[in-house]
């Protein structure tokens, strides 16, 4: 007994993340925690997206199913779970079985490397950036899988130019992610990752190491070399967008266009494990965008306003996030109609209110709140990505399909390899200063 | 992946064959992580796995296998092809008996977290001509696989 | 018993064999143009294993090096050979290899 405990508070007192301590109980608990998260977050983005959508189009969303709509993704969960499951009849009855699983586990895989902060990881691997790149490039394969099994010719459209759209796009999310790589070697002493003394100033593709790398540097790398981050930030941006399949660039699943692409055959639970692996693929590439460009878990200015004043203020940012949402929740209560079909509902909300308030005031507690700050901020980020997800199908209008692969290889690519060339001109400019002036 | 091997070269449908290969290349990948090669196994999952998986499944699309399904799987000549193979398999043996004792009986232990690192050292420095020569290599196959494709030249 | 518990190189030699003489038998026995061409991709893989088993052998980083290239290759390959076998298709409508005879006399 003593030993199982002692196991499991040793990696307590280590600093690495359990997959560098070996310790698996921990990895198992940290999987659930990221399992468990992501789910949440796939619930709430099914909320917020018609819920931000409704209101950028002036209306109202869901209102009916709990306060709010709270309720409906459950609704909806429930209802694709009691659907029946059709296969088409010529189908290839063991890809068909295979497609959506490909893509959630391509999706959800992943997440092992993603860092909610310095120790916060599943695991910390040498090759981190790369193991998510090409990772996320195996659910290609699933969604060709799913088109091919379907045997009818909507499907298999979807699929390829789906499939066609997300290869292009890789190339160009590769470039951005290449110039950003180059800019962790630049006061490389020993970083995360790296071997000390004999190894010199090199760079790291490990997630962590890239984060503590902006931390050395002092700034979030989508400043550094104005422009220049911010040119690969935004290429990576529209080609995260486009690999996710998301508006503006959706026209493999178009509604009114293809009937549903790829997945229209797929009905019930099947759908639903590629609707869950396209949000978990957007919140991926998200973590991605922020852990490379908007510093992971720093919090932000962490030079311009440092100091333990600076650092206590900001500590008191989560704590004062879920109070607002608490407050919004019982002023929503109080403007609920009078009606006594409404007092479930009223009382539902004013119970979630509570709920939110309770954890706002959890968070107050020093022990809680040190560390909790790493993941709220990473998490508070990665929200602001997914709000411009949805800003982006609400606004824009959809490509067609020309005009998006003009725009991957023709665009995006020389922009890419021009910010590359650029990037490390910039960064190795001492050297090249020495050579061709003091030769 | 033995498994995977078999099934790729057994299966009727060739969609079926390209899963397995599939399989293969991903349990591939993970020895090359038991291997201390992660930077190899990154490689592999992206350009074999997630690039050359998907051209051959979008040629397995594009040419339609309906009619080549029900025609005779294994060529006129497996008999001779297996003899073949098997001779070589006995030549694999032979060698293996001449020259086993070379090997040290036991594995290096040299676990390292800067792989990638030694890695770029060495292809940069070392090898930087094989390295311009290899993405030379690219740029033609590019090209030789367009003008192969292409409807009219 | 003790040698039974370390994965020595001979151990992955062996698979790297196995492997490549499931490929040989690949190439040589089937009618499928796509599947000879996936089972070339099945040697590489063969002579990929070898290469990285040898390079942890020694300790040093050149048989990674080379099997980066050797996948660099295998892709190269692989896009000429398939457009290949497209423009053949159009010429013939039969990805049968029994049927490639135009210089058969």
């Amino acid at each position: 007994m003593h030993a199982i405990i002692d196991y499991i508070s040793s990696y307590l007192t280590s600093e690495k993340t359990p997959g560098a301590a070996g310790n698996m109980f921990w990895v198992l608990v940290y999987i659930m925690l990221v399992f468990a998260g992501l789910s949440v977050a796939v619930i709430a983005m099914n909320w917020l997206e018609r819920k931000i959508l409704a209101h950028m189009q002036v209306r109202l969303g869901p209102m009916r199913v709990g306060p709010h709509g709270l309720l409906q993704p459950i609704a909806d969960a429930i209802k694709l779970l009691l659907k029946e499951d059709i296969m088409p009849a010529e189908a290839d009855g063991f890809v068909f079985w295979m497609a959506p699983l490909i893509v959630v586990l391509a999706a959800f895989t992943v997440f092992i490397v993603v860092p909610f902060g310095p120790t916060h990881a599943i695991t910390d691997m040498n090759i981190g950036i790369l193991f998510m790149l090409g990772v996320s490039s195996l659910s290609v394969l699933g969604i060709v899988m799913a088109g091919w099994a379907s045997n009818s010719h909507y499907p298999l459209m979807g699929a390829l130019r789906s499939s066609a759209q997300m290869v292009s796009y890789e190339v160009a999310m590769g470039l951005a992610v290449v110039s950003v790589i180059l800019l962790t070697s630049l006061h490389g002493h020993g970083l995360y990752g790296v071997g000390g003394p004999g190894t010199g100033d090199t760079g790291t593709l490990s997630m962590i190491g890239i984060v503590q790398a902006q931390q050395e540097q002092g700034v979030w790398f989508i400043f550094k070399f104005f422009p220049l981050g911010l040119i690969a930030f935004f290429i990576f941006a529209v080609a995260m967008v486009a690999e996710t399949n998301r508006a503006p660039f959706d026209l493999a699943e178009a509604e009114s266009e293809l009937t549903a692409g790829f997945h229209t055959e797929y009905s019930g639970f099947r759908w639903s494990l590629f609707f869950l692996a396209e949000y978990s693929a957007m919140i991926a590439v998200s973590s991605i965008a922020v852990t490379l460009w908007l510093g992971g878990w720093l919090r932000p200015f962490p030079n311009l306003m440092n100091g333990p004043t600076w650092d206590q203020a900001f500590s008191f940012i989560p704590a004062i996030t879920f109070l607002f949402f608490a407050a919004m929740c019982f002023y929503n209560t109080v403007r609920m109609p009078k009606h006594p079909l409404f007092r479930v509902q009223t009382i539902g909300l004013a119970g979630f209110g509570v709920v939110l308030g309770l954890i706002g005031l959890a968070l107050f507690i020093p022990p809680v709140s040190v560390r909790v700050q790493d993941i709220f901020w990473f998490s508070a980020k990665v929200a602001g990505f997914m709000y411009v997800y949805i800003w982006f199908r609400g606004t824009f209008p959809r490509y067609r399909f020309d005009q998006l692969m003009q725009l991957g290889w023709k665009v995006l690519l020389p922009m890419g390899l021009g910010v590359l060339i650029l990037t490390a001109a910039l960064g190795l400019w001492p050297l090249i200063q020495q050579t061709i002036w003091h030769p | 992946m033995l498994i995977g091997g078999i099934l790729v070269i057994t299966q009727k449908n060739p969609v079926h064959s390209a899963l397995a290969l599939i399989v293969t290349l991903l349990a591939q990948a993970s020895i090359y992580l038991m291997l201390y090669a992660p930077f190899v196994a990154g490689v592999q999952i992206i350009l074999y796995a997630g690039g050359i998986m998907v051209l051959f499944l979008f040629v397995i699309m594009l040419v339609s296998i309906e009619q080549s399904m029900k025609e005779r799987q294994f060529n006129s000549q497996w008999v001779v092809g297996t003899i073949a193979a098997v001779a070589l398999g006995g030549l694999f043996i032979a060698v293996y008996e001449k020259g086993k004792n070379i090997f040290p009986n036991r594995a290096l232990s040299i676990v390292e977290n800067n792989n990638t690192q030694r890695v770029a050292v060495l292809l940069y420095g070392q090898y930087m001509f094989a390295f311009e020569i290899a993405s030379l290599l690219l740029l033609v196959a590019i090209i030789g696989a367009v003008v192969m494709a292409k409807k009219r030249i | 018993m003790e040698s039974m518990l370390h994965i020595t190189t001979l151990h992955y030699l062996v698979l790297g064999a196995a492997l490549f003489l499931l490929g040989v038998i690949g190439v040589l026995t089937r009618r499928n143009v796509v599947i000879v061409l996936m089972s070339i991709e099945l040697i590489l893989n063969a002579v990929n294993l070898n290469l990285v088993a040898f390079s942890r052998m020694w300790g040093g980083l050149h048989g990674q090096i080379f099997s980066i290239f050797v996948i660099t290759d295998a892709a190269a390959e692989a896009a000429v050979g398939l457009g290949i076998l497209i423009a053949f298709f159009r010429n013939k409508e039969t990805v049968n290899i029994d049927e490639v005879n135009l210089l058969k006399w």
